[in-house]
Order: C-alpha cells, then sequence, then structure tokens
C-alpha cells in the first residue's frame, strides 16, 4: 500500500497501528479536529501530525435510548481533548447515563467491530 | 440584508397543503398543493411565476426536479439547501431577485410526505465521517447535547424545556390546522419516553406531512393583490458549522449574529416586536433563540420560558401556530414561521388571531444549530 498522502488517511493508517494522531497547525501552533488540507483557524497549508495524549474531558453528553433488544441504551458524547480539540465519541465502562460533564476520561482506540474507532473510559485517579 | 432592502419585497400570498398525514401523496404532490394554495392566495397563477426557490430533503437537485413539476421554467432560481433555514434564507435571495428584476414574481416552497412515506426523518444527507462511527441519532443527539451543556452551564431545568412544548401546545389547542391538540403538562412531558437525554418525545418536534409556501413581489406592486401586502423589512444569515461536533460553543448559537443584523436592517428594537415564531425543532431550540436573538439574556432563557410566559396571554407571544412541536413539522419547519408572521400582520391567523399585529419576527434553524437566518416582516404601516 502506498504511504497515506491525504489528512483522513493519514488519521486512519495511525488509528489502524493504534495511534491517535492530531493535526497540529505550523503557522498559528493551533490543533484542529477533524483533519483537513488546511487550518481551520488561521487558514495555513502547513500542518504536522502529532500524538494525542488521550487526556480529555468530556464537555457534553448524551444517551441515546434503545431497546434492550435492540442491544440497549448507549452513550454519545463530545470530548474535549488536552490539545484543545473536540471529538465526538462514547465513554464506556460505566452506564451510559453516568457519563457526566467535566468528567475526566482517557482515550483508546477500540477495534471491536472491524474498523478502529477512538473511545474513551473514564480516567484512573 | 441591507437597509437598501429595507421593505423592498412583499409577500402577498401564503398556502400550504398536506398538514398531518397526506396519506398517497409524494412530497412533490404535497409542494405542489402547496404553490397552487400560495398563488391563489395572491391571486395569481402558476405561469406568473418566474423566480423559484426551493429545496427538499429528497434528491440532490429538488428545485429542477419541483419546476419540472410544476409545469415552469422560472429564469431564476435559488435552491441553496441550509435545512429548514433555507425558506427565511429566501426572503433575502428573492427580494436581491425581484429588485434587480431577475425575476417578478417569486415562489418559496416546500413539500414533505415524511410522516407517511417513513414516519421519521426523510434526508438525502450522509451521516458525517468523524460522527457516524458513534452512531449518533440524528438530529436528536445534537440537541440533547446542546441541551445538555445549557443546563450545566445555566441551571437550566428539565421543567423549564417542558414548559416550552406546554406552551406550543397550549397555541395549537386554539388552531384548528394543528396536528397536536390534546392538552398537555408539564408533567405529560417529563414522564414521557425519553428518546435523548434529557429529552423526552415530548421535548421533540412532530413528524407530520406537509407542504407551504409563499408569494413575494416587489413593493411597488404589492397593494394590486387581494390580501394586505406584509413587507420585508429585514432578513439576515449567519451558519457556524455543519456537523454538531464543531459547534463551538453549545449554548450560543449563529442567531445572536443574524439576529443583530435583521434588526439592525430592519430599524426596529425588540420592544417593537409583536410575535415571534421560532424554528422549535426541540424545546431547547426556543431557550436558545429567545436568548441569542436578544429577547433575553443567554443563560436566562429558562427562567424565560417558564409557567406560561411565552404561551396565549403571557409576556410574550412565541409560535403561535403551536409551532413544529405541536402543529406541524414535515422535515423542515422554517417556511411556517415566516407563514405563521405574515397572517398574524395580515389578520387572518388560523388560530389565536393577535390584537394589530404589525411587526413579527421568523426565525429558521437549519442542520443541527449550524444555520440560523432571522427575519422581520412588517405590515404597510412600518414601512
Amino acid at each position: 500500500m502506498p504511504d497515506a498522502t491525504g489528512p483522513d488517511q493519514i488519521y486512519d493508517c495511525a488509528l489502524a497501528s493504534k495511534e491517535i494522531l492530531l493535526p497540529k497547525c505550523d503557522d498559528c501552533g493551533a490543533y484542529h479536529f477533524f483533519p483537513r488540507v488546511l487550518c481551520p483557524h488561521c487558514h495555513g497549508t502547513s500542518i504536522s501530525w502529532m500524538r494525542a495524549s488521550g487526556k480529555g474531558r468530556v464537555h457534553t453528553t448524551t444517551v441515546v435510548r434503545r431497546k434492550p433488544e435492540r442491544g440497549g441504551d448507549y452513550n454519545v458524547c463530545m470530548v474535549e481533548l488536552e490539545e484543545g480539540v473536540r471529538m465526538m465519541s462514547r465513554v464506556d465502562g460505566i452506564a451510559p447515563g453516568d457519563v457526566a460533564i467535566d468528567m475526566a476520561v482517557t482515550a483508546f482506540v477500540d477495534d471491536a467491530e472491524g474498523t478502529p474507532i477512538v473511545l474513551f473510559r473514564p480516567a484512573e485517579v | 440584508m441591507t437597509n437598501e432592502l429595507r421593505g423592498k419585497s412583499a409577500i402577498v400570498g401564503t398556502g400550504h397543503a398536506g398538514f398531518g398525514e397526506a396519506h398517497g401523496l409524494t412530497a412533490y404532490d404535497v409542494m405542489a398543493q402547496s404553490a397552487l394554495a400560495a398563488l391563489s392566495d395572491a391571486g395569481l397563477k402558476l405561469s406568473d411565476v418566474d423566480g423559484l426557490f426551493c429545496t427538499m430533503m429528497e434528491d440532490s437537485m429538488p428545485a429542477l426536479m419541483a419546476a419540472e413539476y410544476l409545469g415552469i421554467q422560472p429564469r431564476f432560481i435559488d435552491g441553496t439547501m441550509l435545512g429548514g433555514s433555507s425558506f427565511v434564507n429566501y426572503l433575502t435571495s428573492a427580494t436581491m431577485a425581484l429588485e434587480a428584476g431577475l425575476c417578478d414574481v417569486a415562489l418559496i416552497v416546500y413539500g414533505s410526505n415524511q410522516r407517511t412515506a417513513s414516519g421519521k426523518l426523510v434526508t438525502a444527507s450522509r451521516p458525517p465521517a468523524y460522527e457516524a462511527p458513534y452512531n449518533p441519532r440524528y438530529p436528536i443527539s445534537a440537541y440533547a447535547m446542546a441541551a445538555a451543556r445549557h443546563m450545566h452551564e445555566y441551571g437550566t431545568t428539565r421543567e423549564q424545556l417542558a414548559d416550552v412544548a406546554v406552551s406550543a401546545r397550549a397555541w395549537a389547542q386554539h388552531n384548528p390546522e394543528a396536528f397536536e391538540r390534546g392538552p398537555l403538562t408539564r408533567e405529560d412531558v417529563l414522564g414521557a419516553r425519553m428518546v435523548g437525554d434529557p429529552l423526552t418525545v415530548r421535548d421533540c418536534c412532530l413528524v407530520t406531512d406537509g407542504g407551504g409556501a409563499i408569494v413575494l413581489v416587489r413593493a411597488d406592486r404589492a397593494k394590486d393583490f387581494p390580501k394586505a401586502p406584509v413587507y420585508v423589512l429585514g432578513s439576515a444569515a449567519e451558519s457556524s458549522h455543519r456537523q454538531i461536533s464543531q459547534m463551538k460553543d453549545f449554548t450560543v448559537t449563529a442567531a445572536r449574529e443574524s439576529g443583530k443584523r435583521a434588526f439592525a436592517a430592519a430599524g426596529v428594537s425588540h420592544d417593537d416586536i409583536q410575535a415571534v415564531e421560532l424554528y422549535d425543532a426541540f424545546t431547547i431550540n426556543t431557550i436558545l433563540f429567545l436568548e441569542d436573538l436578544g429577547f433575553c439574556a443567554k443563560g436566562e432563557g429558562g427562567a424565560f420560558v417558564e409557567g406560561g410566559r411565552i404561551a396565549p396571554g403571557g409576556v410574550l407571544p412565541v409560535n403561535t401556530n403551536g409551532g413544529g412541536l405541536s402543529c406541524v413539522h414535515p422535515g423542515m419547519y422554517g417556511i411556517f414561521t415566516v407563514i405563521e408572521a405574515t397572517r398574524q400582520i395580515r389578520g387572518d391567523a388560523p388560530g389565536i388571531q393577535l390584537n394589530n399585529i404589525d411587526l413579527a419576527l421568523a426565525h429558521g434553524n437549519g442542520g443541527v444549530l449550524s444555520s440560523q437566518v432571522t427575519a422581520i416582516l412588517g405590515s404597510q404601516a412600518t414601512l
């Protein structure tokens, strides 16, 4: 397979090896997410990829209610990463209704369903 | 819209069709029936329409589909798709096109059969790539997260959210066109099935069929039509994101900017506005828009709507037809904010007709709090 070139490809390839890379603008120094070919803050086009610390906090959260026979309720939330970007995700390991705003969480890459995705679990104190 | 366009166009006809359940009809059938109703209201024919302003939930070229269905060959089309705010946004482009002589009769139109077709939101949109893996329920999960954040930051309560739905229903109970007219209490809303915490099914808009249409002409000929003209005094838009994960502040929408500019263009203030028609897809919307449009301070929206203050007999008439929560919500509701504002000003509202309405505000929301468009409409007396 040729080397990844597009922003989505670079992100996906890293995720496939259980690594979370975040795009950071060389010009203004700000991170952004989702990946793109320009910085949405300063519109610079020189982007570097940095390994995410994986530390974040729940910015807001909801429980998607679903019938038990269809898999039951699950969490959907927005996590604000230490780097200053937010991503939609899910906090696993606790009941979906126990996920709370401002809760400290830690990222991990899960590939239980074939495609690797970033999930979070409550941070260990 | 700038001050130069103030009052340059007028709504001379409104119409709707297929409210509730339009059995056996397609979305385009409902669209066409709505167009005919509005043109009849204006004393015009389809063959008079030379400007078409339309989008639908189906297809990637819905304006062309609509023109073809209607058997017209418009010389000006705007099919900009911003979600439900599109139809408020068309007030700006229709006014510009009319004023520039690009068309003489502008038809804004929409139709949907989503209730009888599927019972849920019909959309040609693809789920955003970086959200889809987490299976948010579109669009409720987005609004639920906005509501949760508002509750966290400002202490807004589920009871206050519920009161938005209760007020909407109180208006709807007087409106024979409204789909849900049964009694609704705060306890009913709180005790209803939770769909996406903190929102129950009664915090969510209806899923109905229905369509709406609006006919505009240049102001200089607006008095030549059967109904009293309603003038577009100001309209303004702002967009802040497309996907909810890109919303910078979950408690502040771009309505702050669209509202500011619409008020400036119209040259009126909040105290002048006699009726407020907001796109209430979810109960949190009404609270956010009342704040962002400046009817109360940020964080005070919950208290503002509490205990019937926006219900009939309250301090501010909001969603006087029952809104998307209780009147009609066929996928995109935006056009109905303009229609109800127009009818209140004309004096032929289907439900409670407020006394001597000269100025009303219509506000459209599109996407997931993404696109905000505000319009201020006025009677002849406000020109």
